[in-house]
């Protein structure tokens, strides 16, 4: 029982280390992960936060909240398409904020699209379905 | 653990190779006091290879294009006591703390611009001055006639969503750019405007986006920036 006890505490204590890990800014995921994960930092973190919660460091004054890319629930229904399409061509293709601006200057079409998986990635919503 | 281990080990190699790579300096400007003082953390000349690791590892802004941007009074100025222009410093996410309700700055970790004496202050400026940027800031992009500064304000800081990177007041506005309250002061309208329209022109892989604003958004916006800061005056 003691035995049991001591392994299920190794286990929160795993899933934990790992829950504050999530989602990883450079870890040991495929290179596209890795690299989508990179790309987020330096653009996308300013605004959805540097946990992808939607709590960036440019959120104290928005009028409109940034997505949070760690809701499971509120990020599941959302289409790749459409993902593809607020990142290319800002919020407003896809009537939301314009707050959101388009990427499609800064990141290829590849990495546009490697960061959609990295959302569905980072909400989990492939395992949550 | 092994493969973190050896990832960590990578990256610092990596990053300490990136840290001691000569800069690129001009022929012309090797000797300078500009090379001896700025070019360990400043680009002085065009990068050959822009990258997102150049942006990563580079330890402060390019001034390749430093005459197209800056006021030459504002430099003289600044450089004997340099103030904090990106709150988030050089890459604001390095500063970054996750938090609540919000993400935050750690202002302490912000580099620090080292100050130099009058003398010195001048003749970096007026080599700064020298520093342009190629034909990409093209003299008279700005038109003073037709820039209304108030409607520029509500595009800044409402309609445009300018001020969710920037402040246009100490304390008001985002922390991943530049500060924006002394621009008038700072810097050169005809760059504000041409940087505004097309950043990736400077830097392909430079986290402001391109924002696709209208001519008069232009216009009007870097009227408001050019009134940004005068008021010391």
């Amino acid at each position: 029982m003691i035995r049991f006890g001591i392994a299920a505490l190794g286990l929160v204590a795993l899933t934990g280390a790992i829950a504050t890990h999530q989602p990883a800014t450079a870890g040991s995921e495929s290179p596209k992960i890795a690299a989508s994960a990179h790309l987020y930092d330096i653009y996308c973190a300013q605004c959805h936060g540097v946990q992808r919660n939607g709590k960036g460091v440019n959120t104290v004054g928005l009028s409109v909240q940034p997505r949070d890319h760690s809701d499971t629930a509120g990020m599941s229904s959302l289409p790749r398409d459409q993902m593809i399409k607020a990142i290319s061509e800002g919020g407003g293709s896809v009537n939301k904020s314009a707050l959101m601006p388009a990427w499609s200057a800064v990141l290829s079409k590849e990495q546009i699209e490697d960061m959609a998986d990295y959302l569905i990635y980072v909400c989990k919503c492939g395992t949550a379905q | 653990m092994k493969a973190s281990l050896i990832f960590a080990a990578s990256a610092g190699a990596v990053l300490v190779a990136l840290a001691f790579r000569p800069t690129a300096v001009d022929a012309q400007a090797a000797g300078s006091e500009l090379t001896r003082q700025c070019a360990s953390c400043h680009a002085l000349t065009k990068p050959a290879e822009a990258t997102v690791d150049r942006l990563w590892t580079r330890k402060g802004p390019d001034l390749w294009y430093a005459g197209d941007k800056f006021n030459k009074e504002w430099l003289v100025t600044w450089l004997q006591k340099p103030t904090v222009i990106r709150p988030g410093g050089v890459l604001w996410f390095k500063h970054a703390k996750p938090g609540e309700p919000r993400d935050t700055i750690d202002t302490a970790a912000v580099e620090k611009h080292p100050a130099v004496d009058a003398e010195a202050a001048t003749k970096l400026a007026d080599e700064l001055m020298q520093l342009k940027s190629g034909g990409l800031v093209k003299e008279g992009a700005f038109k003073p006639e037709s820039a209304n500064a108030a409607m520029g304000k509500l595009a800044f800081s409402k309609l445009r969503g300018c001020i969710a990177c920037h402040q246009s007041a100490a304390g008001t506005g985002g922390l991943s750019g530049p500060e924006l309250y002394d621009a008038g002061q700072r810097l050169r309208a005809d760059y504000v405007i041409t940087y505004m329209k097309d950043p990736q022109q400077f830097d392909p892989h430079v986290w402001m986006p391109t924002l696709t604003l209208s001519e008069p958004d232009l216009q009007r916006i870097t009227g408001y920036l050019m009134s940004l800061g005068k008021e010391k005056e």
